[in-house]
């Protein structure tokens, strides 16, 4: 064995600032918010031990119900209409025979950079079912952000706008990684373009969309400034809260048992979304051989 | 040999899709300029004469306005303060996260050692908890050590974080070892080695970080909203979700607020887009 020349301890210090810090921000947390879950706390110093109790009262509280059903919602319409969109936004500017593809990526991409609280700031108007420039242009009265069954399609709407670029840059590295070579046999076997999308293209992609679902679930998941500020709280007989919306107003209120009981409810959720990615990921690259 | 309908179509969905997405911030940054009336009127301006700066005096003046009979006094926003709060807070976090990422980086990537595999899959599983799951006691944490309403609460926790360091691991091993040995046997300390070899090589991989930890600090709402408590401490997304109900009916003001704070990220996005799109894809594709 040859002798090192440096001192052992050198990449222990190294990545000790983060493993010192690990412990005091996320362990310590993460275990005291487990205590927390399973006692009954009105201030930080009394409480007493109540089992499953808070979790008990959770899923006992339609309101918690609701913020599950209100986020199942919004992460189906990231699903179905954001993704979707974000796929299209990236076929098209992938596509080397158009001009002035480094402006359109720019521009598609330039909302992602606009903070959630400014979004809303600037939706909120957009939305105003008087004045608001929505109605204005499709010359219509919708009340965007007061009708119960329209506030959940509005924040959708406004994610649309907002992260689609972001998810298109995914689409564009996945795009990219797909080897010329397959578009040219194609090509040769007389495959039209519609052929290839749906057998180059769309196989090609599997990797990196399994990847930006997964991302976008957890994201939306964790849906908060966005609604809180547009709606200015939970919206009209809450059918704006979120789930993390929810915790927030057990903070406020100092529920703190219950937060945190929501907190690891939030948690489950996304270690089973990751765990179906794990899955999906390993069953992808058995096929692959 | 794309066919010449499928061509146009291609360009009239991209300008389409430009415009709605455009509109938006067109929209804020034009209504920014105008009176709050004609914000509301909806009215296309006219002359350049319908433009003013009011909104923006706005964010430092007193506004006076006449409802009937009574006059309405909207008190001066500390938009200046909000600023300065949200760019120091927003440096020093991400000068801190670029250390500590870079050095953690670094160990991971060039050193061989005891209990690395268990420490890095420590580090890799500690970014799939949410944030949200250690909120409360995160929050009980400050209080008990006196950080509520202080920057180092939004500085200090999540500096040193595992998704700096993962990013950077993945650069480090484009650093040649034979540089790192040879720096090595000149005398140079492991820290050295780290400061002065690896870190400048490491220039491209820090610039992508730079902009997403600066968007990250900047950006963020849920915990400085629980950890701030008065104006003179709030950073732009705080403060200006502050206003919202208030000024309502001077939303002009708001609009200016947020045009001012959305440039300064889009300029920094400009500048270094190369090295940010690299830091986002990063992630997903190297693998």
């Amino acid at each position: 064995m040859t002798r090192r020349l440096y001192s052992w301890w050198a990449p222990y210090v190294f990545v000790s600032p983060f493993f010192i810090s690990y412990t005091v921000f996320m362990l310590y947390p993460l275990v005291s918010s487990m205590w927390t879950s399973l006692h009954y706390q009105r201030t930080l110093d009394s409480s007493i031990f109540v089992g499953l109790y808070n979790y008990q009262v959770l899923l006992g509280d339609p309101q918690f119900w609701q913020a599950l059903f209100n986020t199942f919602i919004f992460t189906m319409g990231v699903l179905f209409v954001q993704l979707p969109m974000a796929l299209c936004m990236a076929l098209i500017v992938n596509s080397k025979f158009l001009k002035g593809r480094n402006f359109f990526r720019l521009c598609f991409f330039s909302p992602t950079l606009v903070a959630g609280v400014f979004v809303a700031i600037i939706f909120r108007q957009i939305y105003n079912p008087d004045n608001g420039l929505a109605n204005v242009i499709l010359g219509m009265d919708i009340p965007w952000i007061e009708h119960k069954f329209l506030i959940m399609p509005s924040i959708i709407l406004t994610s649309v706008w907002q992260s689609s670029g972001f998810n298109m840059l995914y689409f564009l590295a996945g795009l990219q990684g797909i080897r010329g070579e397959l578009y040219e046999a194609a090509d040769v076997d007389g495959a039209n373009w519609l052929q290839s999308f749906f057998n180059v293209t769309l196989p090609g992609l599997r990797p990196i969309t399994i990847f930006v679902v997964v991302i976008s679930i957890i994201n939306s998941l964790q849906l908060f400034d966005v609604p809180f500020v547009l709606l200015d709280g939970e919206g009209p007989g809450g059918h704006g809260r979120t789930i993390v919306m929810y915790l927030y107003q057990k903070f406020e209120t100092s529920e703190l048992g219950l937060a945190c009981a929501t907190g690891w409810t939030l948690a489950v959720l996304i270690f089973l979304v990751t765990m179906v990615q794990l899955h999906l990921m390993k069953a992808f690259k058995e096929e692959e051989g | 040999m794309m066919k010449r309908g499928l061509r146009i179509l291609a360009y009239a969905l991209l300008i389409g899709i430009a415009i709605a997405i455009l509109t938006p911030l067109v929209w804020t940054i034009v209504s920014s300029f105008r009176p709050v009336g004609d914000i509301f009127a909806n009215e296309l301006p006219r002359s350049f004469e319908d433009f003013t700066f009011e909104n923006y005096r706005g964010l430092y003046e007193p506004i006076v306005r006449e409802v009937g009979v009574e006059q309405r006094l909207f008190p001066p926003i500390p938009y200046g303060t909000y600023f300065l709060n949200s760019i120091f807070v927003s440096t020093a976090f991400t000068l801190l996260a670029l250390f500590f990422g870079s050095l953690g980086g670094f160990g991971f990537g060039k050193y061989e050692f005891k209990g690395k595999k268990v420490l890095f899959l420590m580090l890799v599983g500690s970014m799939m908890i949410p944030f949200h799951v250690g909120l409360i006691p995160l929050y009980s944490l400050m209080a008990r050590i006196g950080w509520i309403n202080t920057f180092q609460a939004l500085i200090i926790p999540g500096s040193a974080n595992a998704f700096s360091i993962f990013l950077m691991r993945q650069y480090v091993s484009t650093v040649p070892d034979s540089l790192i040995d040879s720096a090595r046997i000149d005398g140079c300390s492991e820290f050295g080695i780290y400061w002065r070899v690896a870190l400048p090589l490491l220039k491209p991989a820090v610039g992508a970080l730079t902009i997403l930890l600066f968007l990250w600090r900047w950006n963020d709402f849920l915990w400085p909203s629980m950890v701030l408590l008065d104006e003179g401490h709030f950073t732009l997304p705080v403060g200006l979700r502050s206003l919202i109900s208030t000024y309502q009916e001077e939303y002009g003001v708001l609009l200016a607020g947020t045009t001012l704070a959305v440039v300064p990220v889009i300029s920094l996005f400009l500048w270094m887009q190369k090295e940010f799109v690299e830091g986002i894809t990063l992630g997903a594709v190297k693998e």
